[in-house]
């Protein structure tokens, strides 16, 4: 039996660590000056109150569903992937190949081809990092961190050098054609009476990373490759006893990882600016690891948590639109929350622990 | 008796959570006695003497030390009320010297010089008394477990310890070595010392202690003269039942042989020979028992018939020979060749700590086709299986769902065991089969190891419990330092035998060997 009954660690833990990084953000921006009741109000009525607004939500949160997923796949391997950050750019690179130099003929066929692409450049770039871990022991941590600079200084070469259209002063791709524009929200259900996500960038890819957590969930727990994954990840010896393969473990698991956070790039570049520019990913890498932890590694979980930080950087831009609050502040209020959900876990872990167990020995 | 207790426990009581590990106990220690305090795992034994040391403090309850009432907050207090521990895995720091281990902590000021040379004349003087002779400027590395252990008894007594605990001592020594620190203990007896020896050794008991407590589920069961008791006795105190403590088996009737080992050589990871080139071989039907102390090679042999651990040599199951090291060498491969393999240690490699009991069931044999259900595993076919394994090695609680660290030792042993032995496999290797295992657990271990004997299978049996090997071999063969020192008939060796061939000394003619040194 566990020191606590399974609802308080996935529901309540996570929700009394939010409510310490509201009350602290709210300090913050009270010693600024500035009212946080109105500033709360602001972010739910910018983020949540209205379509257009649930439409960058939801955009954002298709990018942390991505790269969430991606972090927690490594994590049932114990591994830290912290390079969804370069895997997404290199997906990006994928995407645009796919889309420029390839002559689709509809979205639908299109979508599949540019997921495949990005997918499996995502997957080549975890893949060194994976294979220098499982055969030379060097760490996944350090090793998937470089890589991310590496990353960023190939996708600069890339689109200064190689991607860039002639006499365009923009280090970006020039515009996919027609055919690979995806349907956005507002395109999906919007009437000619009732106009819908108006101008917001949220797309079909939203339903892709919604499968994608499903698919997840089934490979991690329905499946021989998932039970050795997890098995590897509890204990290494155990897996060598069974004789699972430490070396094909990481690697796959690693793949699988780089895929994942490589099919970001389906958002961002195809879905919304349609083309591929620098800074495509936006740190969605790192928030993937947030994401994660917060979402117990479980895609459930990483579901919600990839939605709650969707609210965070849309409800975060509407506050640096319409008050004072500096932009950097609303990177402070969601440093909070990663630092609340993910690193102080045990903060709020330990004394709940005790309280239940007090209570327990009450009822006995 | 008209003296006051050395020690007195009254009415201590002591909850973790919801577990109660020790409930309202009380014993009293005569000086110059040793008692034993015997129990199962989890009886609460090492609760009550970290309380008594100070690690734990107990929420009811009083000590007395020679009658006084005293508190025992940390553990200087207990050394300075003249208790001493040692603990079953020592506290030394193992590149300083003998000398610096037993000053450590117990230095009389900044400089280091006097206070060495002080506990340099203490000590020739403890070794004249109690025959504990160190060498105190050995480095602690240097020295053989049973000599560590002695530094760790040193420690006790220059710090005046009057009243000394030891956990397990036995468990890491030769039959040779447990034979001399019970000397050692018979000796601090008779110089007035108090000895608290906790054990799960039966035997060790019955050889050496005054009286005895028994322990069961952090209650006091009994406490009595050890004159007036008996092994099955105590045993049955400390189940709760009648126990059979011998193991009962016809003769053994081989057949073909299953395994043959030759010349097979190990190197682990840091390049240190572990195995150095050993022949053996297992007929159908019969118990193979390698006896040797902890560290003499042993788990690496059973690693590399498991497919853990690369090796070189020759190994041949059923007459083809395994590979022993590259892309085919792994525990896949092994149990398709029809070996099954209970590991050493459950925790680390038997069982996946956090996977439940069902998903435990399959481990290794997840990829078999039937547990498969097209892609995926058939995951409540697994789980009905089982529920019929668990059945029938009675485990308990009979839960799948519930995660292996959630049972007990013994009943984790049960699900590897049901997991590996169902599988019916030609040859079954089993390490350690009931290291951290129940008594009432363990009768039921060996007959089923017995049972599959009796079926005509090949055991290969690791064990550093002597007992173990003596009453479940068939034929026993003796590990040392990476080498085979021979073999015995259990019906014609003893546990002296034994023992010598443990410790190095050659099998043929010990006493010859011993004679040249």
């Amino acid at each position: 039996m566990g020191k606590m009954p399974h609802w308080a660690d996935i529901v309540l833990i996570p929700l009394i660590s939010l409510l310490l990084a509201a009350v602290l953000s709210s300090l913050v921006i009270l010693a600024i000056g500035e009212n946080p009741i109105a500033a709360f109000k602001l972010m739910v009525d910018g983020a949540l109150m209205r379509s257009a607004g649930w439409g960058y939500t939801l955009y954002y949160a298709t990018n942390f569903m991505f790269t969430g997923l991606a972090v927690a796949v490594a994590f049932h391997a114990r591994m830290f992937n912290i390079g969804g950050e370069g895997q997404a750019m290199l997906g990006g690179l994928g995407v645009a190949f796919a889309c420029l130099y390839i002559p689709w003929p509809h979205w639908s066929i299109a979508i599949l081809g540019a997921s495949t692409a990005a997918a499996l450049f995502g997957a080549f770039w975890a893949l060194i990092p994976a294979y220098l871990q499982a055969k030379r022991g060097s760490h996944i941590v350090i090793t998937t961190i470089m890589f991310n600079f590496i990353a960023a200084a190939l996708l600069n070469y890339f689109l200064v050098n190689v991607l860039r259209p002639p006499r365009s002063m923009d280090p970006a791709t020039a515009k996919f054609p027609e055919p690979t524009h995806l349907p956005s929200f507002q395109d999906m259900f919007s009437t000619a009476e009732n106009p819908l996500f108006r101008g917001a960038p949220a797309n079909v890819t939203f339903f892709i990373a919604v499968a994608a957590c499903f698919l997840v969930w089934f490979l991690i727990w329905r499946t021989k490759l998932g039970y050795e994954i997890r098995a590897f990840g509890f204990s290494e010896s155990g897996a060598k006893y069974a004789g699972i393969s430490p070396v094909r473990i990481t690697v796959i698991a690693m793949l699988i990882s780089g895929a994942l956070a490589g099919l970001m790039s389906v958002n961002t570049t195809m879905g919304e600016s349609e083309r591929l520019v620098l800074n495509s990913t936006e740190g969605a890498g790192f928030i993937g690891i947030a994401v994660a932890l917060m979402g117990r590694s479980h895609p459930f979980g990483v579901f919600l948590a990839a939605i709650l930080f969707g609210f965070l950087y849309q409800g975060g831009a509407e506050l640096a639109l319409w008050t004072d609050i500096p932009r950097e502040l609303i990177v402070v209020i969601q440093a909070l929350v990663i630092l609340f959900t993910g690193a102080l876990d045990n903060m709020v872990r330990m004394p709940l622990e005790k309280l239940f167990l007090a209570l327990r020995k009450g009822d006995a | 008796m008209t003296t006051a207790p050395a020690i007195e426990l009254k009415g201590i009581s002591k909850a973790f959570g919801p577990v109660q590990a020790n409930k309202d106990i009380s014993i009293s220690v005569q000086p110059g006695t040793i008692h034993g305090i015997i129990g199962e795992n989890g009886a609460g034994k090492s609760t009550l003497m970290s309380i008594l040391y100070g690690f734990y403090k107990a929420d009811k309850g009083e000590i007395f030390i020679k009658g006084q009432k005293t508190a025992i907050p940390d553990s200087q207090a207990a050394i300075a009320a003249g208790i001493g521990m040692v603990f079953q895995h020592f506290k030394l720091v193992e590149n300083f010297t003998v000398l610096e281990n037993i000053i450590l902590g117990a230095e009389d000021g900044g400089l280091l010089r006097p206070s060495l040379a002080k506990a340099r004349k203490e000590l020739a003087h403890l070794a004249a008394e109690y025959e504990l002779n160190v060498d105190p400027d050995a480095l602690i590395e240097n020295l053989s477990v049973g000599h560590q252990q002695r530094v760790e008894i040193l420690k006790a007594l220059y710090r005046q310890a009057e009243i000394l605990i030891l956990d397990e001592p036995t468990g890491v020594l030769t039959p040779a070595e447990a034979d001399q620190l019970f000397r050692i203990l018979d000796r601090l007896r008779e110089e007035g010392k108090t000895i608290i020896l906790i054990t799960h050794k039966l035997r060790e008991i019955m050889d050496i202690t005054n009286t005895v407590s028994v322990m069961r589920r952090g209650e006091m069961t009994a406490t009595v003269k050890t004159s007036e008791t008996s092994p099955e006795h105590l045993a049955e105190l400390m189940v709760g039942r009648k126990v059979l403590l011998r193991v009962d088996k016809k003769p053994a009737t081989p057949g073909e042989t299953v395994l043959e080992v030759e010349k097979l050589r190990v190197i682990d990871d840091k390049g240190v020979e572990r195995v150095k080139g050993i022949d053996l071989h297992v007929r159908k039907g019969e118990i193979l028992g390698i006896a040797g102390v902890a560290g003499n090679g042993q788990s690496e042999l059973l690693e590399v018939l498991g497919g853990i651990t690369d090796a070189t040599g020759t190994i041949r199951m059923n007459g083809t020979n395994l590979p022993l090291s590259g892309k085919g060498a792994h525990g896949q491969s092994r149990r398709h060749a029809g070996i099954a393999h209970v590991p050493e240690d459950r925790q680390r490699e038997g069982l996946i700590m956090e996977y439940t009991a069902w998903e435990n069931v399959v481990f290794g044999y997840h990829l078999d086709p039937e547990y498969q259900k097209g892609m995926l595993m058939d995951n409540a076919g697994i789980q009905a299986t089982a529920q019929e394994k668990m059945d029938r090695f009675d485990v308990r609680p009979p839960h799948p769902k519930l995660a292996a660290k959630n049972f007990s030792g013994g009943n984790q042993q049960k699900i590897v065991l049901a997991r590996e032995i169902e599988r019916n496999p030609d040859l079954l290797l089993i390490g350690q089969p009931t290291r951290g295992v129940d008594i009432g657990a363990i009768e039921f271990i060996h007959q089923q190891i017995v049972q599959l004997r009796d079926q005509g299978k090949a055991i290969l049996l690791v064990s550093v419990e002597l007992d173990e090997i003596l009453s479940l071999s068939d034929r026993i063969a003796v590990m040392f330092d990476g080498h085979m020192m021979g073999e015995r008939d259990p019906a014609k060796t003893d546990e002296k035998e034994l023992g010598l061939m443990m410790a190095g000394i050659s099998d043929t003619k010990a006493t010859q060997e011993q004679a040249h040194g």
